[in-house]
């Protein structure tokens, strides 16, 4: 235990997803000290990385619930956000399709529950639905339209908040999985296998193992229950071909299978709800993909599969209260959970954050607000997305900007090594940051030059380079280090 | 930003931009240009380092390097331009190109003429479905044969190739003539899709199994690849229960398909044909933009580089007679329509007063069959298979006595139960 590095803070965020990097970057306007521990190599990894993206309209909570209290909040903070954060985030809309008349009834109830809430929402007939959207199934019978809902990539709205909240002074450690808890003369000690960080606040935001978390410091009443949903993505030439996040009425347990634009454009289907026994199981299987299919077919009739390019699932971290929790610790002073984050999580997201503020103070802590709190952050400049005038002088200026290393998405050296330089260390951060592999090859050409660009900037072999941090390395030997044996044939 | 004008811009300096651009040269284009992404001419052939490349062009057994190199001396020879580090970003119905390169920044090439020879790309793993999770170790096999090739590194020490295209042939014998042991090349249908002879010097030679109408159903491995699950298929491809059986490997090669990249042919408007995934063409080579030609993978995928040189000397000769203001527009066009047994004919229309070589491919597998060509020519084959690319040529004479709009290519079978059915 001696070789660990000590760090006393303020506040100590336990998991750099969604919930943890939101609550930092609020965290970060005050003068406190901050540090986020994470185990994985970069943030966002957790279900963070592996959802829809739905930016929630907030008609869908069933009211009372903690789900309730911050969907439609979280939503309307999304602009603001997103725009000072330099985040891709498109409000789209979204539209929730009646197939029957029984269906139509529940429509309309959700319309009544959204407008309750303040939520701008209006009815539309099945004629009026598939003049927004002609893809949609000719036996729609009505539509409910929220035009308030939203698209983002959350994994890159995670990476931005965290940066943000670097840049105000927040720390963070990667590659820090928590170990072991304890309270100490009121103090809260934290442990991974490289620190101990003595902290006055803990926040719970492991995701999928804030139980753990929770156990660790002896709160032994709630637990996560794994359920996994499987999504589909399309290739970029499906742009477009509808606009909207096509919902079908929900069912007692999900919201459905939906039709999604993503942020970036790239149309998707999914997400399955299966209760899952391990909170590591992230395969995709062949009958979710039936199952998704199906439903997403029975919205938008024209989808191809042929034109999907990846597949992926996420595993939500429903609590078995069925809500968010959001709350001291009844047992342990200074110790807040955040936990049970299933859908809408992300879209609550910012509106807990400001809320596990209010929490922290409670908890004890002086809120100081900083004066030099700087709430922009540039993303990383997107060569595609420039005019060609741009595209010149950027190149100009920086060769590196000069040479495309993705051909897909067009992503040039300039921004690999700006994504490096953020914090990217794997072949998925970069794909997650810069959209280097994220295209219809996948991979297939730039992943062994972007490989080779990491093992410079970080000056590590080509065999140490991963996919997603250690045990996922890419290449193992060298060329004719396996014949030292002689053929095995 | 920088402007260039040309008379015929060539994008892509693999084989098929290669020969193109000397047969416009030859023609008597003054300018011409060779746009390349990569920091040296060849294309994808600098990473096949096995023989088996000119056989039929050369009449010798060459490398891919050794292929490539004929060429580029040649391009050496002439005052051909040749632009390196540099990719095409966009390409305009009124044939202007913006490409992008580290010393010169932006540049926009105005081109009478203009070859697309952008080649193709390998199907991925998303676009065929496997489940199960998202491990390192999967790989196409031309990624893999980078690695090994030009990098110098081997992935793993235990893989199954899922895919009997040529590539995943050549990878088998590659990761056994380096130590490593391939478990098993895996193929949904009932014959293999690569060549013959690779079927027998790759697989064969080195005692692979070779496991036909089977598929990887399920990948196993969080981190790394640690199993995948196979299981044979029925008529519809779909897995059959119970005869799933889970090979150990740290590495899973896919070769299961190649994909004309035509990203900026789509931008640009080219009319694309749904079953080459390329350009509509005539009889010249000219998709159905004016000006804007095609040739090599881009255009279709070839199993032979000798045919790409072929058709793209072609399709150079006429982009410089375009660009000369030498070649009018046809009479006449008859359509190109591929008949019984034919999955695709490259070209899609014929002008009946040009020359013509047909290149196609059939559906599925037949013995004893005629290939019969809009009714005025037949050739007998013993057996007509899906990897291996059909041609034939017809001469202006031949296709004088043709009548009617629309040609049809067809393989008839010449067993006698089907003749009379
Ligand atoms: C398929 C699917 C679709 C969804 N769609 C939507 C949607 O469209 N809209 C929406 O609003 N919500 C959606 N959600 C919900 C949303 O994704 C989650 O609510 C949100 O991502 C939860 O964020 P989090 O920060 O709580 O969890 P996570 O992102 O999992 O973050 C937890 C972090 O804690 C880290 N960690 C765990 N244990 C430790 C430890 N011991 N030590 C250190 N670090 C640790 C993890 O590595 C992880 O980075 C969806 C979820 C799924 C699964």
């Amino acid at each position: 235990m001696s070789g660990k590095s000590k760090l006393t803070v303020d506040v100590a965020i336990i998991g750099g997803g969604i919930i943890g990097t939101a609550t930092a970057r609020e965290l970060s306007k005050y003068q406190l000290k901050v540090v986020v521990i994470e185990k994985e190599a970069e943030v966002g990894w957790g279900t963070t990385k592996a959802n829809s993206g739905i930016v929630h309209a907030g008609f869908h909570e069933e009211p009372g619930t903690l789900k309730a209290k911050y969907c439609f909040p979280g939503n309307q903070m999304f602009p603001k956000l997103c725009e000072e954060l330099d985040v891709c985030f498109e409000q789209n809309g979204i539209l929730m399709v009646a197939r029957n008349e029984e269906e139509w009834e529940t429509v309309q109830k959700y319309y009544e529950r959204g407008k309750e809430r303040g939520v701008p929402l209006e009815l539309l007939s099945g004629e009026e639905a598939r003049a927004l959207e002609p893809e949609l199934s000719e036996d729609i019978v009505g539509a409910l339209h929220a035009p308030e809902g939203g698209s983002v990539m959350p994994f890159e709205l995670a990476a931005a908040l965290m940066e943000n909240a670097i840049y105000n002074g927040v720390e963070l450690l990667t590659n820090s999985p928590v170990i072991g808890a304890r309270v100490e003369n009121g103090k809260k000690i934290v442990e991974t296998p490289f620190n101990i960080v003595e902290a006055d606040v803990v926040i719970n935001a492991a995701g999928l193992f804030t139980d753990e978390i929770a156990r660790m410091f002896g709160d032994d009443y709630f637990t996560i229950k794994p359920r996994k949903g499987e999504e589909y993505l399309f290739d970029l030439d499906t742009k477009n071909m509808v606009k909207r996040t096509i919902f079908p009425v929900p069912s007692k347990v999900s919201k459905g299978i939906l039709v999604i634009p993503t942020a970036e454009g790239n149309l998707m289907m999914g997400p399955t709800g299966d209760n899952i026994d391990q909170k590591d199981d992230l395969a995709t299987t062949r009958d979710g993909f039936q199952r998704i299919l199906e439903g997403a077919r029975s919205l938008v009739p024209g989808i191809n599969p042929r034109k999907i390019i990846a597949q992926f699932a996420g595993v939500r971290a429903a609590s078995d209260r069925g809500d968010f929790i959001v709350e001291h610790s009844p047992n342990v002073p200074g110790l807040i959970h955040l936990a049970g984050m299933e859908s809408p999580g992300l879209t609550a997201a910012p509106a807990i954050a400001v809320d596990a503020v209010r929490l922290v103070e409670e908890a004890g802590m002086k809120l100081v607000p900083k004066e030099d709190f700087q709430p922009r952050r540039e993303n990383i400049v997107r060569f595609r997305s420039l005019s060609r005038e741009e595209q010149d002088r950027l190149v100009k200026e920086n060769p590196a900007y000069g040479r495309i290393i993705c051909r897909c998405e067009q992503v040039t050296e300039g921004e690999i090594i700006d994504a490096i330089r953020r914090g990217a260390r794997t072949l998925d951060g970069i794909k997650f940051r810069a959209r280097a592999g994220a295209g219809r090859c996948q991979g297939g050409f730039c992943q062994p030059i972007v490989m080779a660009i990491i093992a410079r900037e970080l000056n590590i072999p080509l065999e140490q380079v991963t996919k997603r941090g250690p045990g996922s390395e890419q290449v193992l030997f060298k060329a004719k280090e396996l014949l030292a044996g002689g053929i095995t044939q | 930003m920088k402007q260039l004008f040309v008379d015929v811009a060539i994008i892509g300096g693999g084989p098929a931009g290669l020969a193109s651009a000397l047969a416009a040269r030859a023609e008597g284009a003054e300018k011409v240009l060779i746009i390349e992404r990569n920091h040296e001419l060849g294309g994808i052939l600098l990473q096949c380092i096995h023989h088996g490349f000119g056989l039929h062009r050369f009449k010798a057994e060459l490398s891919g390097p050794e292929y490539a190199q004929r060429f580029i001396d040649q391009v050496k020879e002439t005052d051909i331009e040749v632009l390196l580090n540099t990719m095409v970003l966009e390409v305009t119905s009124d044939r202007k190109l913006y490409a992008v390169n580290s010393e010169q920044g932006l540049m926009e090439i105005s081109a009478k003429a203009i070859i697309l020879a952008m080649g193709c790309r390998e199907r991925t793993r998303g676009a065929l479905q496997i489940p199960g999770t998202r491990p390192a170790g999967i790989y196409s096999a031309g990624a893999a044969q980078r690695f090994v090739n030009i990098d110098g590194y081997m992935p793993g020490k235990r893989a199954v190739i899922l895919g009997s295209g040529d590539i995943g042939l050549i990878m088998a014998r590659r990761f056994t003539l380096e130590g490593a042991k391939v478990e098993a090349v895996v193929e949904v249908m009932p014959y293999a899709a690569g060549l013959a002879r690779n079927v027998v010097q790759c697989l064969e030679d080195f005692d692979i199994p070779l496991i036909l109408k089977s598929t990887v159903t399920a990948i196993h491995g969080k981190d790394r690849l640690e199993a995948v699950t196979i299981s044979e298929v029925d008529d519809k491809w779909n897995p059959i229960p119970g005869t799933e059986r889970t090979i150990e490997c740290d590495t899973l090669l896919l070769s299961v398909g190649l994909v004309p990249e035509n990203e900026l042919s789509r931008e640009a408007g080219v009319k694309l044909d749904p079953v080459t995934n390329g350009a509509y063409i005539d009889d010249r080579m000219m998709t159905s933009i004016p000006g804007i030609f095609a040739c090599g993978n881009v255009l279709h995928v070839h199993d032979l580089v000798d045919n790409v040189s072929k058709e793209s000397e072609r399709a150079g000769m006429y982009a410089a007679r375009y660009a000369l203001g030498k070649l009018d527009a046809p009479e006449k066009k008859v359509k190109v329509v591929a008949g019984r047994n034919i999955r695709y004919v490259v070209p899609q229309e014929i002008s009946l007063d040009e020359p013509v070589e047909f290149f196609m491919r059939v559906q599925a597998p037949e013995e004893d069959v005629t290939l019969n060509v809009g009714g005025i020519r037949s050739k007998k084959e013993n057996s007509v298979r899906p990897s291996e690319m059909l041609s034939i040529k017809l001469t202006p004479e031949q296709l004088q006595s043709f009548e009617g709009d629309t040609f049809v290519i067809e393989v008839l079978s010449n067993k006698e139960d089907e003749v009379s059915a």
